[in-house]
């Protein structure tokens, strides 16, 4: 299944066809980023049962690491990207010691807060670049700044090894030590306890490794627009945007973030493109709709369906025999 | 020097006293049954001592070691890990997956924890519920599952809150039958038991609280003649007619 | 000095506001442990109905609130219907996450029906009408909602802790399957308390479009604040979310005046933070 699927996403930008139009391949590379994205944060949010609201500033600081090398500095995004991404994982330790004690509603509030606080002092920080945000010179193209003009192959192929890296490591952790402790911790943190878990520091090596990653897509993202101001990355709707797309996919699943994204993203592309500019929320209407549909009815998302179907299958199957 | 050594444990509750000044060993590789009538305290002196109460005051010492206050997990390291009385699968996930999480313990490789789980799995009989998930399982069969979980941590000391407790005859001697196996694999036990029928026939020794104080302690056969136990599980009114009965 | 009053005043008033819209959140959150995520629209539902029956029909939102008040009420006994009452007992996230799904929804509707554009009622009874007392000026459509806040909140402790619906809702808050078993019909009473919190917010927005523009994202802002101000008061507690509405309102004016305007919501939220580290269930919380 895993390697069918990493061929799959190997060859389909050479399909000829409608995927060969510069939009079709636009579309296709957001939704490896934001599948990406999602698998990070449903790293601590699914598996480790922390749902964050907050990933986006994690996503925001590997964003600015990579803008702020490229445009403050004139190196390449590479280092940008590292600092950012270690800068990020620090930050959430950091964030995470008094928001760990909160149960419930009280850690998603604080959550909201701390997007909110960022995404202000952001805007007036002179020294990255305030609201006007950083603005990419253009520069060589190519894979040392991470950058291309004519063709959006090598920005897919780009999130094609982020997605190797991202899914990959959490390939490995579903069947680790780290994994089931994860998951031990997400169903019952005393049982967990009991049997040896130190739960605190599970969940500190969870949201450091998932604020890591999610920088990275940070440092992508910022590389694929040329640009970056704080609305764009720290947002209560850009995190959202992760959580709901793991929500619609199956939180805690391997697949759902790539299911969720695949659904979710070339829905909003194309919705946008067919009603214009402000794309009139018609797209974000859906949404709205799918996650309250979901939500209600299916709360184990996409993968819950996918399951109940092949049970079902299995089950008629067994009974032709 | 015992594996485990409770000393004039205190803990309070506000104005509420829930163990007053106890003390008592459990001599490695011996069977100790911690009884007592319903609230006489049994369950919050497992909590002080599997850390997740800190005692008021009092010592506890695990293989000589103070682990007074230490926290859940730093105790299961050191070997000594316990059950909950209410049980606490982990509901999402399956049965082997729940006892695998014991298993990682000891050790970070997945095959060797695989073994580890796949051998307690089979001690609890719990093969045919393999890959259910363990919030599907009847009472009985979680009872058995946090015991399975337990043993999967290879413990030296292995603490059982009440698991006997709410079982079926069959069911009953099925979880004698586990607890004789695990002794006879050297691990030492310490077992909270509310049916007194059930712990003194296996046990090497029985300490018996009543009102967080304990007031009794020896093997099982003198335990039970001991006039304050018979008091505190029958009441004041029998055991003095069953003095007058003797005389 | 004046001036330090008058920013004082400023964020009396303002905390006023925060305390209406708070009121019926805090009411959802400590009967049936629920986040509204769609509460800042039902505010800006509330806030266009006002506009459109001023624009259209020429009912000044003296008047008009009440309609925009019954409105939000049937909205949300809908919306609790349909979107809330299949998730009661289910993980405390699931009702937050649908109804996120549902401010977008309702956000977008009106996106796309009303065009983004910043709506103002041009010509209302109250609008920009002041009453100056020395150096200070104390604006009339204000004042009404502060008088309206404090009016409704003590109208609806009183409801709930001298009617027997109060008592009835009191009773399912600690103990819903006790108060089943008592004949307390517990779908009816979340239900209601879902409207009347919809109500309370409803309340807010048929006056705010007396000084405030309405656009679809007119509610974003004030969710979150909302948010906190619960938070910030402790589980459920009305008097407690009121305190903390005024505390809000007040370091927001305080901020915005004398460090920067940019400022104020960053200390809003890092209060917010400071006082869960030291209070992790808020400041009247238990």
């Amino acid at each position: 299944m895993w390697y069918g699927v990493l061929l799959l996403i190997a060859v389909l930008p050479l399909i000829p066809g409608p995927l060969q139009s510069p939009f079709a391949q636009h579309v296709l590379v957001l939704t490896l980023l934001f599948a990406c994205m999602s698998q990070a944060w449903n790293i601590l949010g699914g598996y480790c049962g922390q749902v964050s609201f907050g990933h986006s500033v994690f996503f925001g600081i590997g964003a600015y690491g990579a803008g702020m090398a490229v445009v403050t500095y004139g190196l390449t995004p590479w280092p940008g990207a590292i600092i950012g991404a270690l800068l990020a994982a620090i930050v959430s330790l950091i964030i995470s010691y008094p928001c760990f004690r909160l149960k419930g509603h009280y850690f998603a509030i604080a959550t909201f807060a701390i997007v909110e606080i960022f995404n202000r002092l952001f805007m007036v920080w002179y020294w990255v670049g305030g609201a006007l945000g950083l603005d990419y010179p253009i520069i060589e193209e190519g894979w040392k700044n991470f950058m291309w003009f004519q063709t959006k192959t090598q920005y897919y192929y780009g999130a094609f090894g982020l997605f190797i890296l991202i899914f990959s490591f959490v390939r490995w952790m579903e069947a680790n030590k780290l994994g089931y402790y994860l998951k031990a911790v997400r169903d019952g943190q005393e049982a967990a306890e009991a049997l040896g878990v130190n739960s605190t520091a599970v969940k500190l090596t969870a949201i450091a490794i998932s604020a890591f990653l999610a920088a990275l897509c940070g440092a992508f993202f910022v590389q694929y627009n040329l640009r970056v101001d704080p609305p764009m990355v720290m947002s209560l709707d850009m995190s959202m945007r992760f959580v709901l797309i793991t929500i619609l996919g199956g939180l805690g699943t391997f697949w759902g973030p790539l299911l969720g994204a695949a659904i979710l993203i070339p829905l909003q592309e194309y919705s946008r493109a067919m009603w214009g500019g402000l794309g009139g929320g018609v797209d974000l209407i859906i949404f709205g709709i799918l996650i309250v549909l979901i939500v209600t009815r299916q709360p184990k998302g996409v993968m819950g369906f996918i399951n109940l179907l092949t049970t079902r299958f299995k089950a008629t199957k067994g009974g032709d025999d | 020097m015992a594996l485990l050594e409770v000393r004039n444990l205190i803990k309070k509750f506000g104005s509420l006293v829930a163990n007053n000044d106890v003390s008592f060993d459990v001599e490695e590789g011996a069977i100790v049954g911690l009884i007592g009538p319903n609230g006489a305290g049994k369950t919050t002196l497992f909590n002080c001592i599997s850390g997740v109460y800190k005692p008021t005051s009092g010592k506890v010492f695990y293989e000589g070691t103070d682990i007074t206050g230490w926290p859940p997990h730093k105790v299961a390291r050191l070997g000594a890990v316990r059950t909950f009385q209410v049980v606490r699968p982990l509901i999402d996930m399956t049965v082997f997956d729940n006892i695998l999480v014991g298993a990682f313990l000891k050790t970070s490789k997945l095959e060797v924890a695989s073994e580890i789980a796949e051998s307690c799995l089979k001690m609890c009989h719990l093969d045919d519920h393999r890959d259910k998930k363990a919030g599907s399982l009847t009472i009985g069969l979680k009872k058995r599952l946090e015991l399975a979980r337990a043993m999967a941590t290879q413990p030296r000391l292995l603490m059982l809150d009440e698991v006997m407790a709410g079982l079926t005859g069959t069911e009953l001697k099925e979880a004698v039958d586990v607890i004789k196996d695990i002794k006879s694999r050297g691990i030492t036990l310490l077992v909270v038991e509310h049916i007194m029928e059930a712990i003194m026939p296996i046990a090497d020794k029985v300490v018996v609280l009543d009102s967080g104080v304990k007031i009794a302690e020896g093997p099982p056969s003198e335990v039970v003649q001991d006039e304050r136990v018979i008091a505190a599980y029958l009441g004041e009114k029998f055991s003095k007619r069953l003095r007058e009965m003797k005389a | 000095m004046a001036i330090f009053l008058q920013v004082v005043l400023d964020g009396l008033l303002n905390g006023m506001l925060y305390a209406l819209i708070t009121v019926g959140l805090s009411l959802i959150w400590g009967v049936m442990d629920v986040i509204n995520f769609a509460h800042g629209e039902f505010l800006m539902v509330a806030m266009y109905v006002t506009y459109w029956l001023g624009f259209l029909m020429n009912v000044d939102p003296l008047i008009s609130w009440i309609a925009s008040a019954a409105f939000v009420f049937i909205l949300s006994v809908i919306v609790y219907k349909l979107v809330i009452s299949p998730l009661i007992g289910k993980p405390p996230l699931s009702a937050l996450l649908a109804t996120f799904g549902l401010s977008m929804l309702i956000k977008n509707i009106c996106l796309n029906r009303f065009s983004p554009n910043f709506k103002l009622l041009s010509d209302t009874y109250l609008g920009g009408r002041v009453i100056p007392m020395g150096d200070l000026i104390l604006p009339l459509p204000q004042l009404v909602i502060a008088i309206v806040s404090l009016i409704v909140i003590t109208c609806i402790y009183r409801f709930m802790t001298r009617s027997r619906t109060g008592w009835a809702i009191q009773a399912t808050a600690m103990d819903r399957d006790a108060a089943e078993l008592m004949g307390i019909d517990t779908s009816k009473i979340y239900a209601l308390v879902f409207g009347i919190g919809g109500a309370c917010v409803g309340i807010a927005g048929g006056l705010l479009p007396m000084y405030m523009p309405v656009h679809p994202e007119a509610g974003s802002l004030f969710s979150l604040i909302a948010f906190v101000c619960v938070a910030l008061g402790g589980f459920g507690s009305i008097v407690g979310s009121l305190l903390a509405a005024i505390l809000v309102g007040l370091v927001e004016a305080l901020v915005g005046f004398y460090v920067a305007p940019i400022f104020k919501y960053v200390a809003v939220f890092g209060l917010y933070l400071i006082v869960i580290l030291i209070r992790p269930k808020g400041l009247f919380g238990w």
